[in-house]
């Protein structure tokens, strides 16, 4: 594919048009991502993600920054909701963002949620996928930490910042709703505002409640799978319109990496996402070939005796599955 | 497989600030179901194509109450075009008097809409304008 061979030598209209294709998934991008594949793993993944106001944005700016100052190129995702009732969206991210215009190193990309079930981290993992193919360094997902699929985004990052805020009375109650136990790095951001120190011990207590990690931290063999990889996720207090306490976040970020590396957490990582990735394309494709190869109507047909409480949902799937073979 | 959304930046050039405008248009068009990237005040021509350019968008929309549209519009549609960008409609709003219009469109900017234009007219005009990626789903 042209596009692809022009992306890979630094076009960025073509990385631009390449992004949109793959938003778009069908054949012609799973061409573009075969071509693409090879020439990735090379950067590490940041998820950035926390409730609506807490000053993500303004963070990933100010990280971007400081890592454009480390000369490291960022590539960032801005993950914005698409409304359920028009389907169109407002993504405003970049607003917060201007200081990175002009720089060759830094590219930024918006994207809406759009309307497919479970189909939102699978676009955004392809579209991390085609900048870390275009060489990107560092790759910034912003995403807004509320519900399963952007909690779900965050963790296929290598390193997950979770942004709190002092002042908005729930910053805990924001934080447990699944996205405490993704964090490796807390940012305590606005942390000039009254209630930074409640909000840091906040989370330092819930972190106090889990169950405390291996002895020995820095073995590698001692670490399990999933809980007690070992990592203690700092609490860092911010205040991302000033620059303070980003560079501490930026070297928490590193020293995370180079804990995954070092503990060879990393490859456990990769899998878990690899596995995740899998499972989610296949569930998508089988789904589709099953509808293309249904009837419509016995589909609805099905549907209103489910609703009529003649047949129970999961007689109905076996039916359905059943179906789809004879055919 | 995803529908084929049109994608809108709208940005304010220049250095007033009043963004009511921008942002009334911004949300007519996301409620007519467009992806719009707002950008915010204060933008050189350089930022607004270069977001272009990263965002794909298929229209630009800007929105300039200070005067200076004869200088910034035919900026941000030359630096489009140097971009390769020829394709994107580039439209305007805001306090343009009428005497400008025939030569911000000899620029290139294919739509120009003042202060009491309704938004459903924007909405038309972009699906007009952007026709194959209006509501189609490929």
């Amino acid at each position: 594919m042209q596009s692809v061979r022009r992306l890979l030598s630094g076009d960025r209209r073509a990385l631009a048009r390449t992004i949109s294709l793959i938003e778009l998934a069908g054949p012609d991008a799973q061409k573009a991502l075969a071509e693409l594949y090879p020439h990735t793993g090379q950067a590490h993944v940041v998820g950035v993600t926390g409730a609506p106001g807490t000053g993500k944005s303004t963070l990933v700016n100010a990280l971007a920054k400081s890592y454009r100052c480390r000369d490291v190129t960022v590539g960032i995702v801005a993950v914005d909701p698409s409304s359920p009732f028009s389907g169109g969206a407002l993504l405003g991210d970049r607003i917060r963002m201007r200081d990175l215009a002009g720089d060759a190193g830094v590219f930024i990309r918006s994207m809406a949620t759009r309307g497919s079930l479970g189909g939102l981290a699978r676009a955004t993992a392809d579209v991390i996928l085609v900048l870390d193919a275009a060489g990107f360094q560092r790759i910034v997902v912003e995403t807004v930490g509320v519900g399963q699929a952007e909690v779900e985004i965050a963790s296929a990052a290598h390193s997950v910042v979770v942004v709190a805020s002092p002042g908005m009375g729930d910053e805990v109650q924001a934080i447990k709703a699944g996205v405490m136990e993704i964090a490796d790095v807390f940012a305590v951001n606005k942390a000039d505002r009254e209630g930074a120190d409640h909000a840091v011990m906040a989370i330092k207590m819930m972190q106090g409640l889990a169950p405390s990690p291996p002895s020995s931290p820095s073995s590698p063999s001692a670490p399990s799978e999933r809980t007690g990889d070992g990592w203690q996720p700092p609490v860092i207090k911010t205040v991302a319109t000033r620059g303070t306490g980003v560079d501490e976040v930026l070297q928490a970020v590193e020293a995370h990496a180079a804990y995954l590396h070092e503990t060879h957490l990393y490859g456990g990582r990769e899998r878990q996402r690899v596995v995740r990735e899998l499972e989610t394309i296949l569930r998508t494709t089988l789904l589709a070939r099953l509808r293309a190869r249904l009837p419509e109507e016995r589909f609805q047909d099905l549907v209103a005796q489910v609703a009529a409480r003649e047949v129970d949902p999961y007689s109905a799937v076996e039916q359905l599955l059943r179906a789809g073979e004879s055919l | 497989m995803s529908e084929r959304k049109i994608r809108v930046l709208i940005a304010k050039p220049g250095l007033d600030g009043h963004d009511r405008g921008a942002k009334v248009v911004a949300r007519a068009l996301r409620d007519a179901g467009m992806e719009v990237i707002y950008t915010g005040i204060r933008q050189t021509p350089e930022m607004i194509a270069e977001a272009a350019l990263q965002e794909d968008v298929d229209v630009v929309g800007l929105s300039i109450l200070s005067g200076a549209h004869m200088t910034l519009c035919p900026r941000v549609v030359q630096l489009l075009a140097q971009q390769g960008m020829n394709d994107v409609v580039v439209l305007t709003g805001g306090i343009i008097p009428d005497e400008d219009v025939p030569a911000l469109q000899a620029a290139g900017v294919r739509g120009i809409f003042g202060p009491g234009t309704n938004t459903f007219d924007i909405v038309s005009f972009i699906e007009n304008q952007v026709p194959d990626r209006a509501g189609c789903s490929e």
